[in-house]
């Protein structure tokens, strides 16, 4: 690990300043973070811990949606009863990020920061059309993630919360990694009050739709409307897990039995 | 003149400088312990690591950090991982290092009652929680109730992630977990046994939840 200082903040105030100031990074469950900088991928001269402020916790129903605060931890998520009854899938995928121990340390805010290819939260925030909030702004999960490990998010932008519209059905299955239990593929469907959306995370470079699939279910929501679309392998990933071949054959597969699921 | 023979010291009255001890003293920028008179259960198994002296290393931080009941203050280099702290600064060797990277679950501990990897945390983001080691939920003579279970069911074959996957066993307790075994191996899938002696392992979880 490369030298660094640590300051911990008292308020998202308190942290922005000090983001502003230092050009540091902010620290959250560090689930990935500290493993980063351990392998020296990760160099920041300042880490700004913001997993403490209270205000950054807590899950609540605002009218048509579920609002999660950016440091619930994926465990709390998993069992916050308003999770539960409003969007089970979302429950469902926290409940299966990683293993209990690193459950009891990440957190939404810190997942989507990272926008790791093969995250599983970055999937639920654009399918469901979710709104990413910050100290500065509310940007639309269309807008958010832009690349590999990169959002939209400026130096100094902290989330805040999360606020998912609630689905009329929702489903997210995937194919995880037996060991890391990141995704190897992982679909979400929902069906939106905007209409069916399906984001499609660990096949490409970061999360993305998949329209040809959003447009086969538009027309019929049944898993085989799913399994029929053909996707392309072209830009997806090929590593020692499996090919691009292999991972656009599973989209339509897992989008075809997350629909199922969705019931 | 005769000479005189002396016979050789014993080896153990012979000042040891073991390699923990050496990092211990080396790597730790300053430690001070505050036993708590009534937690003498989980004191540090190595008092002489309660007593080195700082040496003001630059970058070193301040931090109180209260492991099994007792208050240790420290002066830490920001970098040092909980799991590091534990072994080498506090001595307490019950925690261990398998991959260091989030992956196996042997550094498994409790911070406020949850289970955590201790190696993908920094011991200056605990700063004032409640740290559990395995040395803090039982002793030798006093086990506790998962500790007899996984003697009683040979849960381990070489030993080293069974502190691990007690510490597991036991935050699993208070989890909500289904009653089946099947239940048990998911909850129990961040501690990883190279030796395979999971059959056993969730014998033994299986023995103490239905006990309690």
């Amino acid at each position: 690990m490369y030298v660094f200082e640590y300051q911990r903040a008292k308020s998202v105030a308190d942290a922005a300043a000090a983001l502003a100031k230092t050009g540091g990074k902010a620290l959250a469950g560090g689930q990935s973070l500290v493993g980063a900088m351990k392998l020296r991928l990760a160099n920041p001269g300042t880490l700004v811990d913001i997993a403490g402020i209270a205000g950054l916790k807590g899950i609540k129903q605002e009218g048509a949606a579920v609002v999660i605060g950016a440091m619930s931890t994926h465990a709390d998520v998993a069992s916050s009863a308003v999770v539960k009854k409003a969007i089970p899938a979302l429950a469902a995928l926290a409940e299966g990020i990683g293993d209990r121990q690193v459950r009891n340390r990440g957190t939404i805010g810190g997942s989507l920061a990272n926008n790791d290819p093969a995250a599983d939260y970055p999937a639920a925030v654009l399918a469901l059309g979710a709104t990413v909030q910050t100290n500065k702004r509310k940007i639309a999960a269309d807008e958010f993630f832009k690349g590999m490990y990169e959002t939209a998010l400026g130096a100094d932008e902290i989330i805040t919360a999360v606020s998912f519209p609630v689905p009329k059905k929702a489903a997210y299955v995937k194919f995880p990694n037996p060991a890391s239990r990141f995704a190897l593929v992982g679909v979400f469907v929902a069906q939106t009050q905007s209409g069916v959306r399906v984001a499609v995370t660990g096949a490409a470079a970061h999360v993305h739709r998949a329209t040809a699939i959003e447009n086969a279910l538009a027309k019929s929501f049944t898993a085989d409307a799913a399994k029929a679309v053909k996707i392309p392998a072209d830009h997806l990933n090929t590593d020692l897990h499996g090919s691009a071949e292999y991972r656009a054959h599973l989209v339509s597969v897992l989008a075809s039995r997350a629909v199922t699921a969705a019931g | 003149m005769k000479k005189s023979i002396e016979s050789p010291e014993p080896a153990s009255r012979e000042p040891r400088l073991s390699r923990r001890a050496f990092l211990a003293s080396a790597g730790t920028v300053g430690v001070a312990t505050v036993i708590n008179p009534n937690n003498l259960v989980a004191q540090p198994m190595n008092p002489a690591a309660a007593s080195v002296a700082t040496d003001g290393a630059e970058g070193a931080v301040s931090m109180t950090l209260r492991i099994n009941g007792n208050e240790h203050r420290l002066r830490l280099d920001p970098r040092t991982t909980l799991l590091d702290c534990l072994r080498e600064n506090v001595v307490l060797t019950g925690t261990k290092k398998g991959c260091d990277h989030g992956q196996c679950g042997a550094c498994t501990v409790h911070v406020n009652g949850r289970r955590v990897n201790s190696c993908l945390s920094l011991a200056v983001m605990h700063a004032g929680e409640e740290i559990t080691t395995i040395e803090g939920i039982g002793q030798p003579g006093a086990l506790h109730p998962m500790q007899s279970a996984f003697v009683a069911h040979d849960a381990y074959q070489c030993g080293y992630c069974t502190c691990g996957q007690i510490m597991s066993a036991v935050a699993l307790l208070k989890e909500p977990w289904g009653p089946k075994d099947d239940d048990v191996r998911e909850a129990m899938s961040g501690n990883i046994c190279r030796c395979g002696a999971y059959p056993n392992i969730v014998a033994a979880i299986q023995q103490v939840r239905g006990k309690s």
